[in-house]
């Protein structure tokens, strides 16, 4: 088609009203803050039914028996469903491995797991009789780490794997390994001055989002059935739920409703089958909600993690190698652990060049919680760890670690450990540079001008806990590096749907895309994208279904890029016919039809010296043009299973943080004054959201370095599925967060943009501990730090 | 499960009478989550809302005589001079919303280790009026907690107010939590100086079975004290004897590892917290009898 604008004069600015590079505001925004916001969890319908799940309480057992007799004689219960009800041969689901089953089929391999299904005419009824279906369970040993998943008598979590994996993999508790050899590591240690290692350990984090899983599903005059859901990818859910059901994938209709959150915990199936199957079984609508304590076992966590590495330098500060060995606990079910295998590896260098490497990632199963996809998926665990090592290589070379890390980072040209080269801007020294370069906080902001400390300044807050006393301030540094966009040859592709037409003589256009809106703002953001292209004013965003094809996942940074590119691609297919139809109608009246490059403008075809030709009402004359189209960003491929080579990965992404606290040496507790922020965008479509996205990021950062963990047992048991004891920043917790917006267009991305959503994840966490060290001087090799970890008051068990 | 409400005093205590496992219900800040975490289903609520006497406080002579169901911001806002380490305490509980439904005969109620108000009213001194169709009785509140999440109320027994003294020296209230706001105590203390009868007396939370007074640290401290004539002198308190306090205060408490903190760390973090509220309250009481003096 007849491209009318590149990026580079795009990224120019837009003269469209509302247009992309303007902070236009949310669509949902006022709703979300005054509470009228429809949830997924508030739906309602006449005659429906609630479902209830009934979960194993052990992390690893057989069960003999599941006798549902008593719940089925429970007034009011109009279904209970176990395994040997599942109505077809396909009984598992699974992202990239279909390994977990829908209902636990003679064993359990996870606290939690999901064992029979009941559908009652109250919630209360329905959770009454789930207690009375009786499970006899044996409990089996538990793999709970690396040693017993790969122990000589190691009960196998899957036995007779036939995954794409399992040909490779050194045990059969191993989900996936990938390797990355480059360089001559031996040869270039011999020539280190200086050689630091350490083992570092990344907690279980959650995604905590704030809307708990929940859905709605009713069945279909036609035997199918629609289903109301908050998820990241409905055309991923269609694919894994309508094989169980039974029905062809048009029989299952999705329409999204209101995601409170995401973060990658929506990317696995939850509640989804599970209602249809109940739905289709009792005749009438079925709504599952899961509460707080249950939504902690409903979605998979950010894998935890063992690092070992080793990094050598020269005493000029130039790296001279790397080697690393990653062990990720992808718990009982594959999820996404091959990709986050796949992303570890690939990213465990970091932001810096380093020409020898020696790369060995692995995830594990065993019987903890499964664990999958959460913000920065793989290269957070990585990020914690190899800027911990940058800063003892600083430290043993005297070094300054913002300098230290300027001299060895990476830029555009350099080749990544997997031999990909980095062929887009990446200023990594100059992120430094700026995070630096911002004016520190005033000391000892909790002195008043009376006697009293504002306590609200000091570590403990308003707990009272110190006026001053013990009280050091610290300063870290980190940056980290994430990719963008689904790797490794993945076929990652969004569809948009536009139609453009006149209404009451005004051009309006609608954009039909699957996109999961989970608070990113992609709704924002495409209807900017759409006056930029079409030059309308009034843009309606069809609400996501499965009407239309796939808009990938709302993951990996990746939908502004992808399924904006989509959006903008549609609707400059849309323009090429709007101006075919103008040069029919109107061609033989003006040369510039065929001679000048045209733009759709105010609901004008204009030139680009900005003559009016036609007003768009007559080029139409009642006509709608109507287009959906699939876009594809660059292909990837495959990481080569031995020597970890390939051009893996679509686009990298990079921020800066530094950290202020004020740690209590004394209590061990924690203040996190500020946490500056540098990222190169691209391009910001809206300048308010990616700030947003950012502080967002780093807070969610802040919480996995000083509080945010899922603890399990050794048995395999969650120990805090609760907001009480899992916690997350407040806003008391939330520093203030300055944010510097660099835009560096990468020339291969619609309008030069970069995913954002990512990358402040990632160095906030090693920046806030890096601050901490500085302050106590304590080594630190553990996230989330604890209060014990500053003080040295262990548990009693070690 | 039934929901009794009650439109006056004397029909809630009929209606416990005659609903012993009825649970009483006010703001619902810890009912409430028992419920939705389904650790326990009572057979009936007692909903004290209708009955507005419990949410009125009156200031006396000696006491303040505080409603069982008097938010937390009324303490806040209105009874910092007389309860100043139970007002501290009320500022640490949960969130402005919590503070706004959440009460001091809620706490008492509950009566779990990690409550807010314990340490405060254990150092300030408090009795709890705890009343049923069979009279009324006044129990020290040293002696109201029993166990983990229990008390001393009789089936039939509600609790209409806490005689709480008011104060007559310096008092403070610190808390660990793992985070900033809104979290539940690892540990927390209480201190009170009690200049008119020359004694101090603490208060120990989320570190024992029950809240607690770390006695011996209190019969050391006020021998300390009066032995070098600290109370007369206003000088500083001695270092060694502020940490052989702190000492004390650590040794009294009994915790537990679990998830939210080591025992060992509570030990310790319960002597800084000692140490360092004893060092807030003794700089505040020299400073008033500096005053005091120059007036």
């Amino acid at each position: 088609m007849g491209a009318t604008r590149t990026p580079s004069n795009i990224t120019q600015g837009s003269k469209a009203k509302g247009g992309i590079g303007e902070s236009t505001l949310r669509p949902d925004g006022t709703l979300k803050v005054t509470g009228e916001f429809a949830y997924s969890s508030d739906m309602w319908h006449e005659d429906m039914l609630w479902g209830f799940t009934l979960r194993s309480p052990h992390a690893h057992a057989e069960i003999k028996s599941i006798d549902t007799s008593q719940a089925l004689a429970q007034a009011g219960v109009y279904a209970v469903l176990t395994y040997d009800d599942l109505p077809t041969e396909v009984k598992n689901y699974g992202l990239e491995i279909q390994d977990t089953p829908v209902l636990a089929h003679g064993r359990v391999r996870h606290h939690g797991e999901p064992v029979a299904l009941v559908a009652a005419d109250h919630p209360e009824t329905a959770r009454r009789a789930a207690a009375k279906i009786k499970v006899e369970y044996v409990p089996l040993p538990v793999v709970h780490d690396e040693a017993t998943a790969i122990a000589e008598d190691a009960p196998l979590l899957h036995p007779g794997r036939t995954d794409h994996h399992a040909g490779h993999v050194p045990h059969p508790n191993i989900v996936h390994r990938q390797p990355i050899h480059r360089g001559d590591v031996a040869a270039a240690r011999a020539r280190a001055d200086v050689i630091v290692s350490g083992e570092y350990e990344v907690g279980m984090q959650d995604q905590a989002f704030l809307g708990p899983e929940s859905g709605l599903a009713v069945p279909g005059e036609d035997g199918g059935v629609d289903l109301y859901i908050a998820t990241q990818w409905l055309h991923s859910d269609l694919r894994q739920i309508a094989p169980v059901l039974g029905l062809p994938p048009e029989k299952v209709r999705m329409t999204l409703s209101g995601v409170g959150g995401a973060f990658g915990g929506r990317e696995d199936l939850s509640m989804q089958i599970h209602a249809c199957l109940l739905a289709l079984r009792t005749g009438k609508p079925v709504k599952i909600v899961y509460n707080r304590f249950e939504s902690f076992f409903g979605h998979v966590h950010r894998h935890p993690a063992k690092l070992w590495y080793e990094h050598g330098a020269t005493r000029d500060g130039k790296l001279t190698h790397m080697k690393c060995r990653i062990v990720l606990d992808g718990g009982a079910y594959a999820s996404a652990s091959p990709a986050v295998v796949g992303n570890a590896s690939s990213l465990s260098v970091g932001p810096y060049v380093v020409d020898n490497v020696e790369i060995e990632a692995i995830a594990l199963y065993t019987n903890n919680p499964p664990c999958g996809a959460m913000r920065g998926f793989g290269a957070v665990q990585a990020c914690f760890a190899y800027e911990a090592q940058m800063d003892k290589l600083a430290a043993g070379l005297g070094m300054d670690p913002v300098e230290f890390r300027q001299l060895n980072a990476m830029s555009q040209g350099t080749v990544m450990p997997t031999g990909q080269v980095v062929d887009s801007p990446a200023p990594v020294a100059e992120l430094l540079r700026r995070v630096k370069a911002m004016p520190l906080p005033p000391q000892k902001q909790w002195e008043t001008a009376g006697q009293s400390a504002d306590v609200r300044a000091l570590p403990g807050g308003l707990s009272n806990t110190t006026h001053g006393e013990g009280v050091v301030r610290g300063v870290g540094y980190a940056v980290g590096i994430k990719n963008v966009g689904f790797s490794e040859g993945f076929d990652d592709y969004s569809t948009a749907r536009v139609r453009l037409e006149v209404v009451g003589g005004e051009p309006v256009a609608v954009v039909h895309t699957a996109m999961a809106e989970v608070g990113q703002g992609g709704v924002t953001v495409h209807a900017q994208i759409a006056r930029t292209e079409l030059g309308v004013t009034q843009v309606t965003i069809h609400p996501a279904d499965t009407q239309v094809g796939s808009a990938g996942s709302t993951s990996a940074s990746r939908q502004t890029y992808v399924t904006g590119g989509a959006v903008k691609h549609t609707c400059e297919a849309v323009r090429e016919k709007v101006l075919e139809l103008g040069r029919a109608r109107f061609g033989s009246y003006h040369p510039a039809w065929a001679t000048a490059e045209l733009l759709l403008e105010g609901g004008k075809v204009v030139t680009d010296g900005g003559e009016v030709l036609a007003d768009l009402a007559d080029v139409l004359e009642g006509e709608a043009i109507d287009l959906e189209l699939e876009w594809r960003h660059r292909p990837t491929e495959p990481f080569d299973l031995r020597t970890g080579q390939g051009n893996g990965h679509v686009q990298y992404s990079f921020a800066a943080h530094r950290a202020v606290v004020e740690v209590d040496t004394e209590l061990g507790l924690v203040k996190v004054v500020e946490l500056a922020c540098a990222q190169d965008v691209g391009k910001a479509l809206n300048p308010l959201s990616v700030v947003g996205q950012i502080q967002g990021g780093t807070t969610q950062g802040l919480g996995l370095a000083v509080m945010e963990e899922i603890v399990v047992s050794p048995e395999g048991k969650v120990r805090n599925p609760s907001f009480t004891d899992y916690l997350i920043p407040t806003i008391l917790d939330t520093p203030t967060i300055p944010v510097d917006v660099l835009e560096l267009a990468d020339e291969h991305a619609p309008y030069g943009l970069r995913g954002i959503g990512e990358a402040p994840t990632l160095s906030s966490t090693p920046a806030v501990v890096a601050a901490i060290r500085a302050a106590t001087g304590l080594a630190l090799n553990r996230v989330p730090v604890r209060p014990e970890h500053l003080t040295g008051q262990q548990y009693s068990g070690g | 499960m039934d929901f009794l409400r009650p439109a006056s005093w004397e029909e809630a205590l009929a209606a416990k009478a005659e609903h012993p496992t009825a649970v009483p219900i006010a703001g619902g800040t810890d009912v409430m989550v028992e419920i939705n975490f389904d650790h326990r289903r009572p057979d009936a609520l007692l909903d004290l809302n209708r009955i507005g006497e419990l949410r009125e406080w009156e200031v006396g002579e000696e006491t303040v005589r505080l409603g069982a169901c008097v938010p937390y911001t009324r303490i806040i806002e209105s009874l910092r001079a007389e309860l100043p380490g139970l007002a501290l305490a009320a500022h640490t509980v949960g969130s402005p919303q919590i503070r706004n439904r959440g009460s001091v005969g809620g706490n008492l109620g509950a009566a779990s280790p990690a409550g807010d108000s314990h340490p405060a009213l254990l150092a300030a001194g408090a009795e709890v009026e705890a009343v049923s169709v069979r009279g009324t009785r006044m129990i020290p509140v040293e002696e109201f907690y029993t166990g983990v999440k229990r008390n001393c109320l009789e089936p039939d027994e509600l609790i209409r107010a806490v005689h709480i003294k008011k104060a007559d020296g310096p008092q403070q209230f610190s808390k660990v939590g793992t985070r900033n706001a809104m979290v539940i105590a690892v540990c927390a203390f209480g201190i009170a100086l009690h200049p008119g009868t020359r004694t101090v007396r603490t208060g120990i939370g989320s570190a024992a079975p029950t809240p607690i007074r770390a006695t011996a640290a209190e019969e050391f401290l006020n021998s300390a004290l009066a032995e070098a004539g600290l109370w007369d002198s206003g000088q500083i308190i001695p270092p060694a004897v502020a940490r052989q306090f702190a000492e004390l205060v650590s040794g009294a408490a009994n915790p537990i590892d679990d998830v939210r903190g080591s025992a060992a760390y509570r030990r310790h973090a319960l002597g800084v917290m000692a140490r360092r509220t004893l060092g807030w309250a003794w700089e505040e009481y020299r400073g008033n009898e500096r005053s005091a003096r120059c007036a």
